[in-house]
This record gives C-alpha cells, sequence and structure tokens, in this order.
C-alpha cells in the first residue's frame, strides 16, 4: 500500500478499503480555535492491531475519544461496521475502552466492576457470573474477584481493566496507553500478553501511545500522527524503514538526516549531493527526481559502517567518493548490548552510528579523537522529499 | 529555620488557647453553683442544678425541637439542590446560564446575614401580596431560607469533591453501556458520598446556628433555639445557657473527633491494603 | 466530557438549582432595590407599592429620599465608616494570629495535621452564638479575665473590657479565624519545600527566604482568607449587639433596628443596597478567586 499518496492528498475520501472495520473520514476536532485533530481518514481492518503514535497534542487521545463517542468530530464521520456513528452516544457504540488511569470504580469489587458491563445490558445474573469468570481467568486474575482495586498492584489493575474492557466481547477495543503506568520489565511481560488475548478472542484493537517501542512491538499498523494529522500509516518495517516524511524519519528511532540537491540518476541509482555531508550520496533503487531539487537523505545509524581504513573498492583519495566520509570520534555511549560513536565529520556535522558488541572485550576498541571512515550501502539512505 | 519554627508553634499553640478558653471556661462555669455566673461558689459547687433547669425550660426545649426539625429540612433540602448545582457546574462544561448558577452559588457564602434575611422576608412579604403565599412567616419561611444559604456551602464541596474526581471513571461507565442517569447513580453518587455527607453535616450545622436570617423570616411562635439564647443572652448572662452550651460542645466533639479517628482507621487500612498488593507483586 | 444528544436530564439538573436561587436569591435583592426607592407608610406592608397603574398600564414611580436620608444624618455614615474600620482592623488581626497558626499546621507531620486542622475547626461546629457569648463572661467587669488579673495583682480596679471596640474586635477574630486559617492552610500545605531548601542552600537567610519564597506564593490564600472574614464582618450583626459600644453601631444593626424598630422599610433597604455597593468589589473579587479555585484542575 502507499502511504504517501494519503498523506499528499488528505481531503480526497479514502477508497473503500473492502476489509475495512472502521472507517474515519475526513474527520475534523476543534476545540475553539484550535484544531486538535485536522482531516483525518484512516481506515482500520477487522482483527487487527491499529497503534495511534505520536507525540503530545498530536491528536491521538482525541481521535480515539471520538470513538468511544465522548466528542463528537466538529466535521467529518466514524463508520463502525459500516454504521454512522454520528447520533450513537458513547452507552450504544459496539465499542469499550480501556482507559490510561484505567478508571476501576473504586467502591467495587474486580467482580463487581468487571460485570458493570453487562448488567447494563440486562444479561442474567448466572450468565453475568459465568462469563466474569471466564474473562477473569483469561485475564488470570480469577482469584481476584473479591477485591476492591486499591488492594490491587498496577499490573493487576491493568489486567481488571482489560478484562472489564473485554467481557462484553466488544468488536473493537480501544486501549489508551495501555502500558504506560506498568514499569519496564513488566511492560514488556504485558505487551505480548495483550497479543496473545487479542488474537485469542480476535477483537480489533486501536491503541494510542506514545511509546515507538510498544507500538512497534504490539501493532500489525501503526498510524503516525503530527499536528492533528496522519503522517504515514504502515506496518513498523514499513515505518521505519521507508518513512515518508522527514518528521517520521525523525520521530521514529534515530536518524542522521542531510540536505541536498539531486544530482543526476543512474540506471539503478539517485545520486544527491549533498555539501551537508561533504560527499555524494547513492541511493538505490533509482528512483524519478528532477535535477537541482532539494531532497533529504536520510539513514538510520545502524546501517553505517566505521573503520579505522576506507573499505575495499573505495580509494580513499578518490575525487568524488560515494557514500563515504571521514571524520573523528567525538563521543562514545557504551550501552552494553551495542555501543553509540558521535562522529564529527569534516563538514563539522555530526553523525550518530551504533554497532552491536558482538564479542566480549574488542581487542582494539575506537578510543575518542580517533579518525575513522563512515560509509553505507547504496539500499541504506531514503530519499525524502518532504 | 528551627527559630521561625518555633515561633510559628508557639503561635499555633496560643492560637488553640485562645479558641479554647472561651468554651471551656463555659463548661466549667455549667456546673457553678452562683448566679453570678463568673464568680466560683466554691462551697456548693460543682453542681448539676442548671441542667435540671434546662431539662425543666419549656421554651428552650421547644425551641430546641423547632431547630432541629428545620435543620433537617433544610440541610437535606440543601443537599439535593447543592448537589444538582454542583454536579451542573463541575459536569456540564459551558452551557447558558453558568456564570449565572456560578455567581449565584458563591455570593450567599459571603453575603453579610442582614441582608439575605433583610431580602428574603421582603419576597416573602411581596408574594404573600402576589399570590397570597405563604400566609405569613414561620416554619415554612424559616426552612426555605436556611436552604437557600445551606445549598450555597453544599454546591462549593460537591463541587470541589467533583473537580478533583477522574472524568473517566464516568467515562468508562458510560463505555460499559450505562445511561448518563444510571452513570450517576451508580457511580458518581456512591464516589460523592462522603463530600455530600460532609455537606449535609455542614448545612445542618449551620441551620441550627442561624439567627440573623432567621430573625427576619421567623413570626410570632417559631422561636429557634438560637433566637431564645439571644433574647437571653442579650440582656446579661445566664447559667442555664452554659450549661446548653457545655451539651451542645459534648455532642459535636464527640461527633468530629469519633469521625476523625474513624477517618484516619479507614485511611491507615487503605495504606495497609495499598502495601500489600505492592508487595504481592514482588 | 461525554456529548449526550437528548439535553432534557442537563436542562433538569441545571435548571433547578438555577430556577430556585433566581427566585431565592436573585429577585429578593431586585426587590430590596425597588423598595429602596419606595417611601415609607403606615399600612401593611409599610412602604409604597411597587407599581401603581396608570391607566391600565404599570408605572414605576423611584424615589431618592431614603438615600438622601442616609446622606444627611450623620449617623448613617459614621455607622458605614465604622464598619469598614472595624472589618478591617479583625481582618488584619486576623491574618497575624491565622498566618503563623496556618503554616505551623501545614509543616507539621502529616499524621498530626488532621488532628490539628480538625481542633481548629472544632470550634466552628459549635454555636457560632454560644461562643460570643462565652466571650461576655471573659470580658465583664466582674468576668473571668479581671478576676485573674485582680487576683494576680497586675490591676487594682477591674478593667473595661465589655462594651469596647476591643471586645468586638476579640469576638470577630475568635468567630472567623477558623475561616482566615482554612484558605491560607490549603495554600501553605501545596508549597514545595525544596523552595526554601535552594533557598538556603542560595544563601538566603531563614527570614529572608520567607519574605522572598513563601510569602509572595501565599498570596491566593491570604486574599481569600482576608475576604471571608472581611465581607462578613462589614455586615456582623450578633457580635457587635453582644460585645460592642452602645453608641456606635455597625451598619448591620443600624439596618436591623431601621427594619424592626423603625419599621421604615425603604430606609432599611437603601442601606442594605449601600452595603452591598460597598461590598461589590471584594465580593466579585472573592467569586473570581473562587472560582479559579474550583476550575483549577
Amino acid at each position: 500500500m502507499n502511504a504517501r499518496t494519503q498523506v499528499e492528498t488528505p481531503s480526497v475520501p479514502v477508497a473503500a478499503d473492502p476489509n475495512a472495520y472502521v472507517r474515519i473520514a475526513n474527520v475534523t476536532k476543534r476545540f475553539g480555535d484550535f484544531a486538535a485533530v485536522e482531516d483525518v481518514s484512516l481506515d482500520i481492518r477487522r482483527g487487527e492491531i491499529f497503534c495511534l503514535l505520536g507525540g503530545s497534542g498530536s491528536g491521538k487521545t482525541t481521535l480515539l475519544r471520538m470513538l468511544a463517542g465522548f466528542e463528537s468530530p466538529t466535521s467529518g464521520t466514524i463508520y463502525i461496521d459500516g454504521e454512522d456513528m454520528s447520533a450513537v452516544p458513547p452507552y450504544e457504540r459496539p465499542v469499550n475502552m480501556m482507559f490510561q488511569s484505567y478508571a476501576l470504580f473504586p467502591h467495587m469489587s474486580v467482580e463487581k466492576n468487571v460485570a458493570f458491563g453487562l448488567e447494563q445490558e440486562g444479561v442474567a445474573r448466572g450468565d453475568i457470573k459465568r462469563q466474569v469468570g471466564e474473562i477473569l481467568d483469561i485475564v488470570k486474575m480469577g482469584s481476584f474477584g473479591a477485591r476492591k482495586p486499591h488492594q490491587l498492584s498496577g499490573g493487576q489493575r491493568q489486567r481488571v481493566a482489560l478484562a472489564r474492557a473485554l467481557v462484553k466481547r466488544p468488536k473493537l477495543l480501544l486501549l489508551d496507553e495501555p502500558l504506560a503506568a506498568l514499569d519496564k520489565k513488566l511492560r514488556e511481560h504485558t505487551q505480548f500478553e495483550l497479543i496473545s488475548i487479542q488474537q485469542r478472542l480476535g477483537v480489533t484493537f486501536i491503541v494510542v501511545t506514545h511509546d515507538q517501542e510498544e507500538a512497534m512491538t504490539l501493532g500489525t499498523r501503526l498510524g503516525v500522527m503530527n499536528h492533528g494529522r496522519i503522517a504515514q500509516v504502515g506496518s513498523p518495517s514499513d515505518i521505519y524503514e521507508s518513512p515518508a516524511n522527514r518528521f517520521v524519519a525523525d520521530f521514529i528511532g534515530s536518524v542522521n538526516m542531510f540536505e541536498g540537491q539531486v544530482a543526476d540518476g543512474c540506471d539503478d541509482c539517485l545520486r544527491i549531493a549533498s555539501t551537508e555531508l561533504g560527499c555524494t550520496v547513492r541511493a538505490e533503487p533509482a528512483r524519478p527526481g528532477t535535477t537541482g531539487a532539494t531532497v533529504w537523505a536520510a539513514i538510520r545509524p545502524e546501517k553505517i559502517n566505521i573503520t579505522r581504513r576506507p573499505p575495499a573498492g573505495q580509494p580513499a583519495a578518490a575525487t568524488a567518493p560515494e557514500n563515504l566520509v571521514r571524520g573523528t570520534v567525538r563521543e562514545i555511549a557504551y550501552m552494553g548490548d551495542m555501543s553509540i560513536y558521535l562522529v564529527q565529520i569534516d563538514s563539522g556535522k555530526m553523525l550518530r552510528v551504533t554497532l552491536p558488541n558482538v564479542t566480549r572485550g574488542r581487542e582494539r576498541p575506537l578510543t575518542r579523537d580517533e579518525s575513522v571512515w563512515l560509509s553505507w550501502h547504496g539500499t541504506s539512505p531514503v530519499v525524502l522529499t518532504e | 529555620m528551627r527559630s521561625r519554627g518555633l515561633f510559628s508553634r508557639c503561635a499555633l499553640i496560643l492560637g488553640l488557647v485562645f479558641l479554647y478558653v472561651p468554651i471551656l471556661s463555659m463548661i466549667i462555669f455549667s456546673f457553678n453553683n452562683s448566679r453570678l455566673v463568673t464568680v466560683w461558689d466554691a462551697a456548693h459547687s460543682p453542681t448539676l442544678k442548671w441542667y435540671v433547669a434546662l431539662a425543666a425550660n419549656e421554651q428552650v426545649l421547644r425551641a430546641a425541637w423547632l431547630s432541629i426539625r428545620i435543620a433537617l429540612v433544610a440541610s437535606t433540602g440543601a443537599v439535593i439542590l447543592g448537589t444538582l448545582a454542583g454536579v451542573a457546574l463541575a459536569r456540564f462544561g459551558a452551557f447558558r446560564g453558568r456564570l449565572l448558577l456560578a455567581g449565584m452559588t458563591t455570593a450567599p457564602i459571603v453575603m453579610p446575614e442582614v441582608i439575605t434575611g433583610l431580602s428574603l422576608l421582603l419576597l416573602f412579604v411581596a408574594l404573600q401580596q402576589l399570590i397570597g403565599w405563604p400566609r405569613g412567616v414561620g416554619a415554612v419561611t424559616i426552612a426555605l431560607s436556611h436552604i437557600t444559604f445551606c445549598m450555597a456551602y453544599v454546591t462549593v464541596v460537591v463541587q470541589s469533591r467533583l473537580v478533583g474526581m477522574d472524568v473517566s471513571l464516568e467515562e468508562a461507565a458510560m463505555d460499559l453501556g450505562a445511561r448518563p442517569g444510571r452513570v450517576f447513580f451508580r457511580i458518581t453518587l456512591p464516589l460523592i458520598l462522603p463530600a455530600i455527607a460532609s455537606g449535609w453535616l455542614l448545612a445542618f450545622t449551620l441551620s441550627w446556628d442561624d439567627l440573623v436570617i432567621t430573625q427576619f423570616v421567623a413570626g410570632p411562635g417559631s422561636s429557634t433555639l438560637p433566637m431564645v439564647i439571644f433574647s437571653k443572652v442579650r440582656f446579661g448572662v445566664t447559667p442555664d445557657i452554659n450549661a446548653l452550651a457545655t451539651i451542645l460542645v459534648l455532642i459535636v466533639a464527640t461527633g468530629i473527633a469519633g469521625s476523625t479517628v474513624w477517618m484516619r482507621y479507614q485511611q491507615r487500612r487503605r495504606e495497609r491494603d495499598v502495601l500489600l498488593a505492592a508487595a504481592a507483586n514482588l | 466530557m461525554p456529548r449526550i444528544p437528548q439535553l432534557s436530564g442537563r436542562r433538569v439538573v441545571a435548571g433547578i438549582p438555577i430556577l430556585w436561587l433566581l427566585v431565592l436569591f436573585l429577585i429578593p435583592f431586585l426587590i430590596v432595590f425597588r423598595i429602596s426607592f419606595s417611601e415609607v407608610r403606615l399600612a401593611i406592608p409599610p412602604y409604597t407599592p411597587l407599581f401603581t397603574w396608570h391607566h391600565g398600564s404599570p408605572s414605576l414611580q423611584l424615589h431618592w429620599s431614603s438615600y438622601a436620608f442616609l446622606f444627611t444624618d450623620s449617623l448613617y455614615v459614621s455607622s458605614y465608616v465604622y464598619s469598614l474600620k472595624v472589618a478591617a482592623v479583625s481582618t488584619l488581626c486576623c491574618l497575624l494570629i491565622g498566618y503563623p497558626m496556618a503554616y505551623a499546621i501545614a509543616r507539621a507531620a502529616p499524621a498530626s495535621r488532621s488532628v490539628l486542622l480538625m481542633l481548629i475547626v472544632l470550634p466552628f461546629w459549635t454555636s457560632f452564638l454560644l461562643r460570643v457569648y462565652a466571650w461576655i463572661g471573659l470580658l465583664k467587669n466582674n468576668g473571668v479575665i479581671n478576676n485573674v488579673l485582680l487576683w494576680l495583682g497586675v490591676i487594682h480596679h477591674p478593667l473595661v473590657l465589655l462594651q469596647t471596640d476591643f471586645a468586638v474586635y476579640i469576638g470577630i477574630v475568635y468567630s472567623y479565624l477558623p475561616f482566615m486559617i482554612l484558605p491560607l492552610y490549603a495554600n501553605l500545605e501545596k508549597h514545595d519545600g525544596a523552595l526554601l531548601e535552594a533557598a538556603a542552600d542560595l544563601g538566603a537567610r531563614p527570614m529572608r527566604a520567607f519574605l522572598r519564597i513563601t510569602l509572595p506564593q501565599s498570596l491566593a490564600g491570604i486574599l481569600a482568607g482576608s475576604l471571608l472574614v472581611f465581607i462578613p464582618a462589614v455586615g456582623e450583626y450578633v457580635i457587635p449587639t453582644l460585645l460592642g459600644r452602645p453608641d456606635q453601631l455597625m451598619i448591620g444593626r443600624v439596618l436591623s433596628d431601621e427594619f424592626f424598630e423603625n419599621r421604615d422599610w425603604p430606609v432599611a433597604s437603601a442601606v442594605a443596597i449601600l452595603v452591598l455597593l460597598l461590598l461589590v468589589i471584594p465580593i466579585m473579587w472573592f467569586q473570581r478567586l473562587e472560582r479559579r479555585e474550583l476550575e483549577a484542575k
């Protein structure tokens, strides 16, 4: 799928995705003069985990609240399972939500909390008891039914909140920062559990998060939001390896970005002359580009090689080196599994390079102020036009 | 640092002494035999004779009973109206009449009582001229007036509790299929119940205690306890009032101290639960 | 906020208290306002009617006589001035006594804070009238204070304490002290202790740190507490009646006497309107503070 098309022509209604379960069509939400969500169109498929990723104020939570029915769009329409949700109040939507604060009712036991939704539907008492028991078992909280929320730890509360949102078997579950309140270790563990519960129950998840790692692990697809707009939609690897624009490239992971001008093309490449970098970037495969147009080349730190000598086949004295620059190591940060090197290239710009620490106790590790060569493969740079 | 801490601590102790000496002196002299209230008659004291006299005082007892009934009605009415107002102010966002409501609920708190009392009486007189109701002033007009000035306090208490409460609790209930009315009765009301209870107590006390407004809107034969006390006290000190004061202080003190102890106990239990829950997670 | 399609429920919830307060709070003031422009007459009710009917349509007749009367008789002007003075002095005393108390509570160990607060609030729950009455017993010529001082030999003749300005100040400060302490405490309790440590670390002596850090931060609390004391104190009726000078009345007493003793309802109304005019700025100020406090999330 081509995500960029969506970004460039946002006001044209998206062509119907036959698998779309949730359709957000040209939705805008304004609070006074401030547009929290601006002209967002999205299709979310049945059974997927869709992550809305963005910083604070990007509009991701407002979008989620519109799906739940707590806010109504200023313009545009939300369809769930083909039905226009505009006039449907939150208590009649086939949607449940897991709140960031979990919002467990403090005056009710775990069982009562989970049973609340079923009671509203008038489910028979025996059925309520059975269904509550089942879902509590699924989230491994079966033995905590009589506890009050304040008697639970953070992780346990998160499970109860999940159970409460799932017990009505909604077609769509909205999760607002589901793991933000958990500590790091617990978060990783819970991520995989969420995925397995989702697959087991076949519910469509829409997850709002500011944590890119969380989004990458959880999401089958991500929607990156910026200033109320969708910046890119795609699978985690799409977004990381082929960001659609500078914002996404910079927001997801870290990146080295160089401004340059399209020099010329060849059969299998595009050449970009960058004074900022001090060398020509050769990007494969070839793509159309107007000579002289300003573009940006983005290269991920782990895709840059760092060596003491120029790599073979690239003579150091070449008049026009391609994908090769000289620099000096300025900072080294040892992170355990890898090390980060900040290298100042001859043009003065700092580059970030990461190397996995594959072996224990390198023989002659790089040191500060050492002269090095940086190089990368032609497929590594991403060429961005916006 | 230490010297200033010492200064403020001394001020606190002296301030507390200042707050309690008058009350203590009333209590002590309620057991004094002498009619001269402030002269301790060591030979025949302590005595309970003023308590006996009080128990036989028809006028005081009748006034106290009227005050209790009015305070019950007024505090209940004030809680209902004040809760509605508090919910509207804290949860309805911007609506037409919001500023009006907000203004009218905070103004009575600082309004000089003579003005409130005068305006309410003039209202009742005008109403009587206009629609023939209320027929004269008395317990009914007192209760209506008390509801009005007490509800302001309840509104503030309820509103600040609601503002401090996580809105997502109510949203979660709605998300789970509860209509607004059910959300209020199943979620909001139970959670603000402590605030409503303290609002009720506050309203009861204010109504029970009010003299100035009541004087305006009371009629002959509807003297509340503060009115009786005031008319007695205005012409000098009377020992049976000391006895009455002692009884009231005793009731209030046990009530407040009891509720404080209970609240602290609850708090402790809660903290222990939280600790246990955290420990279970390790 | 959740959007609810049918707004009728909300309209009822907000409508009932609005209606109640319109009828029993706002309209009464309009009536007072109107009656202040009537003339007194011997009838029931004792004022000229609000509207007179001329050829089938109501016509308003405004008389300024009540207001004119208030400004010609020096009794009223001096009562206004005296009330403002008493309220101002009492407010200042409340602040000077209440601030260190609130400060000490805010700095106390968390466990003892609730007990201390309870001790501050407890007298407030007992009858206001009886607490004022208690001071009569203390301040009288043969009252407790004089007896103790005589016994100690500090004085040889009883001091005249009751029916003085001093007694009124004592009464107001005593009754309104909790209203000063509570907002101050609420404010001081929120202060970050690290700020004072930072100030000390940067070389500020405790007094200086207090003046430069704590005091400016607690201005909102000072203002709220002062307004809560000042506004009702201006119209105070019970305290000056029981403890104060018989020759210098406060304005609340003047209003009440005009109404009950002289049965001059228009003048009483005019007095009320002028008190309100005097207090309208502090009241609005208080409301703004209150709104900000309640709506700050």
